[in-house]
């Protein structure tokens, strides 16, 4: 019996994959953000509010994941801005070589922020680096406000947390204070926002925040 | 299911330090699990043990050794258990806490019958 001191991260593959992004991104002047929540907390809704606002301030560019259609892609690309869209066919997640060979469908230096839409999972797409500059965790109010303790992963690497669908909140039991107190336990420095992307209520606050950082 | 997809990494990496080394036969692959990632330890063995078959893995059993979340408040020194999941110091508030162990998903050592 002999043993050999092996000493690797197993996910080394991904990770190299996505530092390659990053650099490129880097290079090209680009910010990257990966929006990531459960199916139908509204990310796609929500994509379609933000770039409506900023399409006529930011270069921008969408990256959409989806198990099997390519609805998401033509929803953005009615909004008129450019989608390119990822079939993960099976997959619960992209990673960062999915993320790379979609990259020369871009033209990444007449951009200023391109937003990936990951596929709809509160576990799988966070062990995955995709080489973005940041986490956007979306979390809609009927999905219950025990989520941020039950899935911590996510909304401890999340720098930015939207609680979207608060319209609904009359009609439900959702104590929304309790998802901010946990997840700034986890993150105390993360940004949080609001919102309805039904009403348009807290989205212009949220899309001037992220103007701001993209220009930063 | 992306545990399937770790399992697949984790075996590309056992195989090419098999073949790096010679080994023709792994008989255990140590694996470190972070209690504060997303993986789920048994489903982890169950899809290593799917996609091991044909390969020098072959006859290889996970060996996964969980790590408690653990860290060190930068502005006091205190050595902080983070079982609670709780990112800033309870000593001082602050909240420029490092996170020492527990994120970890590593593979550690390779048990062969050579050697
Ligand atoms: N009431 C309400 N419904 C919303 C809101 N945002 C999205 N939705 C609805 O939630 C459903 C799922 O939204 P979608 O954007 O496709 O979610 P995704 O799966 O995360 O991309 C759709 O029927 C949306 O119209 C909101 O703020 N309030
Ligand atoms: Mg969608
Ligand atoms: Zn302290």
């Amino acid at each position: 019996m002999a043993e050999l001191e092996v000493s690797r991260p197993i996910l080394e593959a991904n990770d190299r994959l996505a530092q390659a992004n990053r650099q490129c991104f880097k290079d090209a002047g680009v910010k990257v953000i990966n929006i990531i929540s459960s199916p139908g907390a509204g990310k796609t809704t929500l994509l379609e509010q933000t770039l409506t606002r900023l399409k006529d301030r930011l270069r921008l560019a969408v990256v959409e994941g989806d198990v099997q259609t390519t609805e998401d892609a033509q929803r953005v690309a009615a909004v008129g801005v450019k989608a390119v869209q990822i079939e993960t066919r099976g997959a619960c997640h992209l990673d960062g070589g999915m993320i790379a060979r979609v990259l020369p469908a871009f033209d990444l230096n007449n951009l200023d922020l391109l937003i990936v839409e990951n596929v709809g999972n509160l576990v799988c797409p966070v062990e995955f680096d995709l080489g973005e500059d940041l986490k956007v965790a979306v979390l809609s109010v009927t999905e219950g406000d025990d989520k941020p303790s039950k899935y911590p992963v996510l909304f401890r690497e999340a720098g930015v947390l939207l609680v979207n669908k608060i319209d609904l909140l009359p009609y439900i039991d959702c104590d929304i204070e309790r998802i901010h107190a946990t997840c700034r336990q986890l993150n105390p420095s993360q940004v949080a926002f609001d919102l309805s992307c039904r009403t348009g209520q807290g989205v212009d606050a949220w899309a001037d925040w992220l103007e701001a950082w993209v220009k930063a | 299911m992306h545990e399937l997809s770790i399992a697949q990494s984790l075996l590309d990496i056992v195989v090419e330090e098999a073949i790096r080394h010679g080994v023709s036969k792994v008989r255990r692959v140590g694996v470190r699990v972070g209690a504060f990632t997303n993986v789920v330890p048994d489903s982890l063995s169950f899809c290593f043990d799917l996609i091991k078959e044909g390969t020098v893995a072959e006859g290889a059993e996970l060996k996964l050794t969980p790590v408690p979340l653990a860290g060190l408040c930068q502005d006091c020194g205190a050595e902080l258990d983070m079982s609670e999941a709780v990112f800033s110091c309870p000593q001082c508030q602050s909240a420029n806490v490092k996170v020492t162990q527990g994120q970890e998903l590593l593979i550690d050592y390779i048990e062969t019958d050579e050697g």
